[in-house]
C-alpha cells in the first residue's frame, strides 16, 4: 500500500518552502499536482536561470533540477512510508529549446517500481506545447532499505503536521 | 557580434573563462568558479546554501550537480573550440554515485568526439579525490 498522498502532498510543498534560500528556492521550483505514481511541477521563468544571454533561453541545468525534482518525488509517492528517493541516474533528451519568458511544467510518472529501483520518466513543456516538450527524461532512483526509510520517515512526520495544503 | 561572442573571443585570446561566466546569469546562479593546472581546465563549484537539496545531510541538490556537469562541459567547449555560438545541450545523462556534500565540488571535462556539427564530451566531478566520483555525466553538444 502506498503512502497517503497527503502526506506526500505536504511533505512535497516542505521540501520547496522550508530552507529559505536552498536550491528550490533559487529555481523558484513549485509543485502543481501530486498522485500516486505521478508529479507535475512548474519552474517560473526568470532571467537568472538564463543560460544563452543572447536569446534568453533558460539553462538546461535549471530543467535536469525540475525534471530530477519531478521524477523524484513521483517515486517517493509509491513508498509504503513517507520518505525519499536518492537519483541514481538520468537522462535528458532535449528535442527543443523552452520559449524565452515561458514557465516551463513538467510531468512524471513512474513506470516500474522494483525491491531496489524505482523507474521513472518524465516531460518538461511550455504551455499550450504539451505535444511538444522541451525535454523527455528517463530517472532512475534508488529504493531504500525499509530500516533507513522507517527512521526517515520519523524524522519527517513532525514537521508535516504543521503543513497546510490545499486540498 | 553579441556580448557573449565577443566574451569568448576575449575568454581564449586572455585564457580568461570567468568573462564568459559573467555573461551567463545561470552561471552565476550556480557561482561556478575555474582553476587551471597546467593545460588542464578545472571547473569548481563552491559551497554555497543556493545549491542546497537536503538540509538535513546537508547534501547539494542532485539538479544543481547536473547542471554544474553540463555547464562545466559548455564553458569548457567555449573555451576550447573556436566556437562562435554557446553550445547547445542535446542530451545529458549523468550518474550519480556519491552524495554530494556541501564542499568544493571539482569537475574535469574530456572531449570524447568534435565532429563537425555535433561534440562528444564526458565530465567527472569529485570533492577529495577524482577517483571518488560524486557523479560522471556525457553529453552531446551542438556547436554548428
Amino acid at each position: 500500500m502506498a503512502v497517503d498522498i497527503v502526506l506526500v502532498k505536504k511533505l512535497s510543498k516542505l521540501m520547496v518552502t522550508a530552507n529559505k534560500g536552498d536550491h528550490f528556492h533559487q529555481l523558484g521550483l513549485e509543485f502543481t499536482h501530486m498522485e500516486t505514481g505521478a508529479c507535475e511541477m512548474r519552474l517560473p521563468y526568470s532571467e537568472r536561470l538564463v543560460g544563452n544571454p543572447d536569446t534568453g533561453v533558460v539553462h538546461g541545468g535549471a530543467i535536469t533540477a525540475l525534471l530530477d525534482t519531478c521524477c523524484g518525488m513521483a517515486c517517493a509517492s509509491v513508498l509504503e512510508d513517507i520518505g525519499l528517493t536518492p537519483t541514481m541516474d538520468l537522462r535528458i533528451d532535449y528535442m527543443g529549446v523552452a520559449e524565452p519568458g515561458q514557465d516551463i511544467y513538467a510531468r512524471a510518472d513512474v513506470y516500474r517500481s522494483s525491491q531496489s529501483v524505482l523507474f521513472a520518466r518524465g516531460r518538461a513543456y511550455t504551455k499550450g506545447q504539451e505535444d511538444r516538450p522541451v525535454a523527455h527524461c528517463i530517472a532512475n532512483f534508488i529504493r531504500l532499505d525499509e530500516e533507513v526509510l522507517k527512521n526517515l520517515s520519523e524524522q519527517f512526520r513532525p514537521f508535516l503536521d504543521a503543513v497546510e495544503i490545499d486540498e | 557580434m553579441s556580448a557573449i561572442s565577443k566574451a569568448c573571443e576575449q575568454a581564449r585570446a586572455e585564457w580568461k573563462p570567468e568573462l564568459i561566466i559573467e555573461q551567463i546569469p545561470y552561471a552565476r546562479l550556480l557561482g561556478i568558479e575555474t582553476h587551471n593546472m597546467g593545460d588542464e581546465l578545472f571547473f569548481v563549484l563552491p559551497p554555497s546554501k543556493g545549491n542546497v537539496g537536503n538540509p538535513t545531510l546537508p547534501a547539494l541538490h542532485g539538479g544543481a550537480i547536473g547542471g554544474f556537469l553540463e555547464l562545466s562541459a559548455s564553458l569548457h567547449l567555449m573555451m576550447t573550440l573556436p566556437t562562435q555560438v554557446t553550445p547547445k545541450v542535446v542530451d545529458i545523462s549523468v550518474d550519480y554515485v556519491r552524495p554530494g556534500r556541501l564542499e568544493p565540488l571539482y569537475a574535469l571535462c574530456t572531449v570524447v568526439r568534435q565532429g563537425r556539427k555535433l561534440v562528444n564530451v564526458s565530465v567527472n566531478c569529485w570533492h577529495k579525490t577524482r577517483d571518488e566520483s560524486v557523479a560522471t555525466a556525457r553529453a552531446h553538444f551542438l556547436v554548428d
